[in-house]
């Protein structure tokens, strides 16, 4: 279906990227709070892309699954990587200053999310979300 | 550069954020605030998001770094107009925005900022003239 692919790198690059996700939650007909969480879920991981590796690239993607349509992104970067995962994806962790919210919260805002990380080589997160949220 | 009007209303600051906001625009909308709460001596400062489709980490700290720096000034923050989508977001995402007033609508975050800044709306200044007060201020 339909695939798309993005190049990040500089911070402006961010709101038009949450503007083709929308365009495509609108598209398969996902509800309102469901494109909220995968949007805020994306604007999370966009974020540590830029800030840990500055930049990368995104793939868009519409899937289905047994009839039901729903979203893919893959963020890859080519940055430092994430040593520990594990304390990476606790709340309230973070090597830079924030509230170490990023990576926990996308996890628990989407349905799906994969990570993948090799030190030195860089990072790929996937997330799915389904129209109906579930 | 864009920039985020903030407006003077009488003891308090009005801000409404109608853009999708990027990085740097929300930390020079904190910088700008503070500032003039600074120069004012605003006793309050009311930002309404009702037209705000994302607030994610991000967002929400700067939206914390507000309250908590106005406070240290002597004004409070009233986050008004989230929308429900938004709201139900930040809680799964795991921000709780402490230490920021939230009200319905700008009527009703006006209302909370008279009421913690301890000052009367004109309304109740005329009123006070005219009878004796009720125990509004008990």
């Amino acid at each position: 279906m339909t695939k798309d692919t993005m190049q990040i790198v500089r911070e402006q690059d961010v709101v038009p990227f949450r503007n083709r996700v929308r365009e495509l939650a609108t598209k398969i007909g996902m509800s309102l709070v469901n494109q909220t969480k995968l949007i805020t879920a994306a604007s999370e991981l966009v974020r540590n892309m830029l800030k840990y590796a500055s930049g990368g690239k995104i793939t868009l993607e519409v899937i289905s699954k047994t009839g039901q349509s729903g979203i893919r992104l893959t963020f890859a970067d080519n940055g430092p990587g994430i040593e520990n995962i594990p304390q990476a994806m606790q709340d309230g962790f973070s090597t830079g200053r924030s509230l170490g919210l990023g990576l926990p919260g996308a996890k628990r805002l989407v349905n799906e999310f994969d990570i993948k990380s090799v030190v030195g080589q860089g990072t790929t997160v996937t997330v799915t979300h389904w129209k109906n949220g579930r | 550069m864009d920039r985020i009007p903030i407006l003077k209303m009488g003891p308090f600051l009005l801000v409404t954020i109608q853009v999708d906001l990027y990085d740097r625009l929300a930390l020079s909308l904190e910088n700008d605030l503070i500032n003039m709460v600074s120069k004012t001596g605003a006793r309050g400062v009311l930002i309404d998001i009702s037209a705000v489709n994302i607030v994610d980490s991000f967002m929400g700290r700067i939206l914390g770094n507000i309250a908590s720096m106005s406070r240290i000034m002597d004004a409070e923050t009233v986050v008004v107009g989230m929308q429900p989508a938004v709201a139900i977001t930040l809680v799964e995402l795991g921000l709780t925005l402490q230490g920021v007033h939230t009200a319905l609508n700008v009527e009703k975050g006006m209302d909370l900022l008279y009421d913690k800044s301890d000052l009367l709306t004109d309304e109740q200044n005329n009123q006070e003239d005219t009878e004796e007060p009720d125990d509004y201020n008990d």
